[in-house]
């Protein structure tokens, strides 16, 4: 049966890559943009671009006023506590690299940072050269066969010696959420910061920075349906506290000498040069589009098509999913077929899905693999588009078989 | 210049084929043809880089002339690794670097798949034989 996707229409460059033949099912690496966006954007540069805070005239005031009230729809769309928690950085992966950088202050050798094995390089990486840098030790927790973190294992790994914990909350790769409660409880009763990577845990239902009770969340405005170059860094005030200022120039200063300089707190200390204006304005756009559907309606449109992939997956011959996805996406490899070739069909035949390691080489390493296709959706996807994939998908492996 | 014998019958197969199954066809075809390579030159330095697939380019000169081998685990990039050598074998430095291989495989209609983007591999094999030809 035809499940048509009710917010289709708002986003046109679904229709646009529809007319190139071209079906989109790669929205865990980036996302089409609704109209509203799009819309926002052009406003904002069609009507007097301004630096924020720094200048009296009006264009700046109106600017400010604009990225400010933005700062606010995010603070809201988290359920922060205050919106002086939010800061603006330009990704998921500037986010953490300014937590590895702000926190290096309070890490002695030998001390721990426990992360998952199944992170995505960017909240691998900064913990990696952080604990290259200062001497620590990278705890690694394992995943159980559903492709999340083993939390006896879990438990045991994260002791009083950790002083951090980062953690994705749901897998680029495997579609799995992880354990936080849980996860989080027992790191802080540690003593530990907790971060989640949230890139991807974000996009599907909303999240209550709160009620997780996480000192920093995570996530990058464009998997969110909103512009590139703008991530968000939500911290508890407590924890916001404790970072170290790591980018100089702009308006992060509060008094400048020639031999020394004082900072200010967050969020603009942490908000070096001119941030990503547009960008943080089409967000908050994106908020307000996002805000105004029906989440409900979303979620199930959502559970059914992603239902539909897995079922269309199991239902072929040779197709190993990895792990057990909950959401959004599934990465499988095909018995006796190398990913390259299909992915080099599917590419011939329109259908754009992402193939290779997905920023986790790790994780595949650990899963035997050298790589995986994912198929990741969005909410704009319908059943045919899922439908177009399956005949590409069993054209590519007549021909390979 | 000149093209090789074995490169003139792939440009009249590919200019014949019609459709994407077709192309993949003959790509597998000529994949199919790619002498394979001694495991002893599977080496990390004959590796290419900047692929999803395993990728070995081995280039020797001799008396002059370029002899390459190469392979892949997957198989239609074999199939573009075949394209390839039919057209560059037996070149000079001189030769090699004058010749345009991207207007080659725009020829054979698959230019889309020496994109940078592509992670194929394609693209990162070509640079690695331009950097060769250009400093023997």
């Amino acid at each position: 049966m035809f499940q048509p996707s009710p917010w289709r229409a708002d986003f046109p460059a679904i229709a646009a890559l529809q007319r190139q033949h071209q079906t989109y099912l790669d929205s865990a690496a980036t996302t089409q943009k609704p109209q509203a966006l799009i819309d926002a954007l052009s406003h904002y540069y069609g009507h007097g671009a301004a630096n924020v805070h720094r200048a009296q005239h009006l264009p700046g005031a109106l600017a400010t006023q604009a990225f400010e009230t933005s700062r606010d729809k995010v603070a809201a769309w988290l359920n922060a506590a205050d919106s002086r928690q939010i800061v603006f950085t330009h990704g998921a992966t500037s986010a953490l690299n300014l937590l590895a950088y702000g926190l290096e202050h309070r890490f002695e050798a030998g001390d721990e940072i426990a992360i998952s094995a199944l992170e995505h390089h960017a909240n691998l990486l900064p913990w990696q050269q952080l604990a290259r840098r200062r001497n620590l030790r990278l705890v690694i927790l394992p995943l159980d066969a559903f492709g999340r973190i083993d939390l006896n294992q879990a438990l045991q790994l994260i002791g009083p010696r950790t002083r951090v914990l980062a953690v994705s909350q749901l897998s680029n790769v495997l579609g799995t959420w992880q354990p936080l409660p849980a996860l989080l409880s027992h790191a802080r009763a540690q003593g530990a910061l907790t971060v989640v990577d949230g890139a991807q845990g974000v996009v599907h239902g909303r999240h209550d920075v709160q009620q997780l009770g996480c000192d920093f969340y995570v996530f990058s405005s464009h998997k969110l349906y909103g512009p590139d170059g703008v991530g968000v860094l939500y911290g508890h005030t407590q924890a916001l506290e404790l970072l170290r200022h790591w980018q100089f120039g702009g308006e992060m200063v509060q008094l400048a000498e020639y031999q020394s300089a004082s900072f200010r707190p967050a969020p603009l200390g942490f908000e070096a040069g001119t941030p990503p204006i547009a960008g943080v304005i089409g967000l908050g756009a994106t908020l307000d589009y996002l805000a105004s559907l029906d989440a409900q309606a979303v979620e199930a449109h959502e559970t059914s098509l992603h239902q539909h992939l897995l079922r269309g997956l199991a239902d072929r011959e040779g197709v190993r999913v990895l792990g057990a996805p909950q959401t959004a996406l599934a990465s499988f490899v095909i018995e006796g077929v190398h990913n390259a070739d299909i992915a080099h069909l599917l590419t011939e035949q329109g259908i754009a899905v992402r193939a290779g390691h997905h920023c986790a080489m790790p994780l595949l390493q650990g899963l035997g693999l050298e790589g995986a296709i994912r198929v990741s959706l969005g909410l704009y996807n319908d059943s045919d588009d899922l439908q177009r994939f399956f005949a590409a998908l069993d054209q590519g492996l007549e021909l390979l078989r | 210049m000149s093209m090789p014998e074995q490169a003139r019958q792939a440009l009249e197969a590919f200019e014949q084929g019609k459709g994407w199954e077709q192309r993949a066809r003959l790509l597998m075809q000529w994949g199919d043809r790619l002498e394979p390579l001694a495991e002893t030159d599977k080496t990390e330095a004959n590796r290419v880089h900047g692929c999803e697939s395993l990728v070995w380019l081995v280039a020797e000169l001799v008396d002059g002339q370029w002899r390459f081998k190469a392979s892949s685990d997957a198989r239609l990039l074999r199939g573009l690794l075949a394209l390839l050598l039919v057209r560059v074998q037996g070149l000079t430095s001189e030769e090699l670097a004058r010749l345009d291989l991207r207007e080659w495989f725009t020829q054979l209609g698959l230019e889309r798949q020496l994109s940078p983007s592509r992670s194929n591999g394609l693209h990162a094999v070509l640079q690695r034989m331009t950097k060769l030809a250009s400093t023997r």
